[in-house]
């Protein structure tokens, strides 16, 4: 059973560093469908990473060992939390140790240490782009943790293979709470992976680029490392969507026939949130940075009355 | 306590509670809207999901009555009333309006205080009331208290309607999961004074912009200093 466990474990983080650069050029391709463009091709997130795998680093004079450090740190943290999240089984060996809170600590020192990274060199890009982030992400947190929150309120427990077992393998249950949390954490997904209300992945222009502004002076193979932590960084929130909000069809068991149709269903998930993502990004402009906190203090705000609607109307009185 | 809730609620009152909460978001977007042609678009929407949950009701239940109310409900707020706003901003030409109101976050930190307080009000009430939907009886109120607020922070007249057209649509979802619904008689008559209300309201635009060339509630402060 532990080595099931295990097993599980490890093809779930193989699964994550594989299909994260593709879910990226997936998200591309749809959007340069919907916008009448020629599509890049699926793998071309690959094509990208292996082009600067293979380039020289070049570094500041003045870059410190933080700098050379960073991409390393933020890409182990990105790997971690999509190990974590439950994606093909909720028997995982990680699952007792890390819950939803030490996810969104993961999330947490990631953001530090980019944002110290974009500060490291001294330009005024990079700083301008670590105080945006550093602002989106305070205000992005609460809200990620109050929907957390409103999802172990439900399973009375912070432990995501639990919650995902609560809400999919008990008798189904409507609840309402839920359709709160999911739109507030649709929203804090978009400012999280730097998405189009809040920041355009593709833009270099200077006056509007937030994480790009960051990693400005990145090159080579740590360029590489955090485009791929990017990536992955949004496969694990759309995996953490999928566990919270629609996590039928993830087995409690961990052998290999239910892992393999569990992963196929996990493809279908990923293909459509995709689809959404992109569709969400074509029909809405970028809004100005100051719009940022009235758009996640909205997010906050709707995951504050989940739980509101959660002790009012699930509590069984 | 997932397992007892899934034994002791019906379907279709999750279903009910499920359109309540839905009622409150939309009454949430509502209140942080700037742009009067999604403001009329929201309206119908809530109007629409009304007209679901007193459908569920009616059929859960056995009520015939309400299924009058609903069809009345889906007449009047889902087709009528909205088609009658969008020909009024059309015509008033306000149709991409967008309203200058004071800062969004408050209001809506001042509308998750209200529901807080209607939730603690509707506690009691809703131990009294016998029906399936009680628990909805707080979001109900909270929609009421919300559609209040709206009235309140709008500086413009269409947006002033609209938010009194909303808190007729909490008033009737109150009124559905408290006690299932007024007799027919009441329900008729508020469902005519709405739209009598709405006509009256109609003229009272284009009058208003012909003394002020705006629509602009402030303009009217004038007024009483002669």
């Amino acid at each position: 059973m532990n080595f099931y466990a295990l097993f599980a474990q490890l093809l779930e983080l193989v699964i994550a560093l594989v299909m994260a650069p593709i879910l990226n050029g997936w998200v591309n391709q749809c959007r340069a469908w919907l916008q009448n463009r020629s599509a890049p091709p699926l793998l071309q997130t690959y094509y990208t990473l292996s082009k600067l795998f293979h380039k020289d680093v070049l570094l500041a004079h003045n870059a410190s060992s933080l700098f050379r450090a960073a991409p390393y740190i933020i890409f182990s943290c990105m790997a971690l939390a999509s190990a974590i999240v439950p994606t093909l089984s909720t028997n995982l060996i990680f699952s007792p140790s890390a819950d939803a809170i030490a996810l969104v600590g993961l999330f947490a020192l990631a953001r530090v240490f980019i944002a110290l990274a974009g500060m490291d060199v001294g330009t005024s890009f990079g700083s301008l782009g670590s105080r945006r982030e550093m602002l989106i992400g305070f205000l992005a947190e609460p809200a990620l943790l109050m929907v957390f929150f409103t999802a172990s309120l439900i399973s009375r427990s912070t432990s995501l293979s639990t919650i995902v077992e609560t809400l999919a393998h008990r008798d189904f249950v409507i609840y309402p709470s839920l359709a709160f949390a999911g739109v507030a954490f649709s929203m804090v997904s978009l400012a999280e992976n730097a998405r189009v209300p809040i920041d355009n992945p593709t833009t270099h222009l200077e006056l509007t680029m937030v994480h790009e502004a960051m990693i400005l002076e990145y090159s080579g193979r740590h360029l590489a490392l955090i485009e791929w932590a990017a990536s992955l960084k949004l496969f694990a929130y759309s995996c953490l969507g999928i566990a919270l909000f629609f996590p039928f069809g993830i087995p409690e068991t961990a052998d290999p026939a239910s892992l393999a149709i569990a992963g196929i269903i996990l493809i279908f998930k990923l293909a459509i949130g995709g689809f959404i993502l992109a569709l969400i990004e074509t029909l809405s402009a970028k809004m100005r940075i100051f719009r940022a906190p009235e758009f996640l203090g909205t997010a906050f705000l709707l995951a504050v009355l989940a739980m509101l609607v959660h002790l009012l109307l699930e509590t069984g009185q | 306590m997932s397992l007892s809730l899934a034994n002791t609620i019906p379907l279709s009152s999750q279903m009910i509670n499920l359109c309540a909460a839905i009622m409150l978001l939309i009454g949430f977007a509502m209140l942080a809207q700037r742009r009067v042609l999604t403001l009329i678009n929201l309206f119908m929407l809530q109007g629409f999901v009304l007209f679901v949950s007193t459908l569920i009701v009616a059929l859960s239940t056995d009520q015939s009555h309400l299924l009058w109310s609903a069809g009345l409900t889906l007449l009047l707020k889902v087709i009528a009333l909205p088609y009658i706003l969008h020909r009024l901003i059309r015509q008033l030409s306000v149709k991409w309006d967008i309203e200058t109101l004071f800062n969004i976050p408050t209001t809506m930190l001042v509308g998750i205080a209200l529901v807080v307080i209607a939730f603690n009000v509707a506690q009691p009430i809703s131990q009294l009331s016998g029906t399936i939907t009680r628990a909805t009886i707080g979001i109900a109120l909270a929609c009421v208290l919300l559609a209040f607020l709206m009235m309140i922070t709008r500086s413009k007249a269409v947006p002033q309607v609209i938010a009194f057209l909303a808190m007729e649509n909490g008033l009737f979802f109150a009124a559905t999961s408290a006690t299932y619904g007024m007799p027919m008689v009441v329900e008729l008559g508020i469902a005519l004074d709405v739209l009598v209300g709405m006509v009256i309201l109609g003229v009272f635009f284009f009058q208003i912009r012909e003394q002020f060339d705006s629509l602009d509630i402030r303009h009217m402060e004038r007024n009483k200093e002669k």
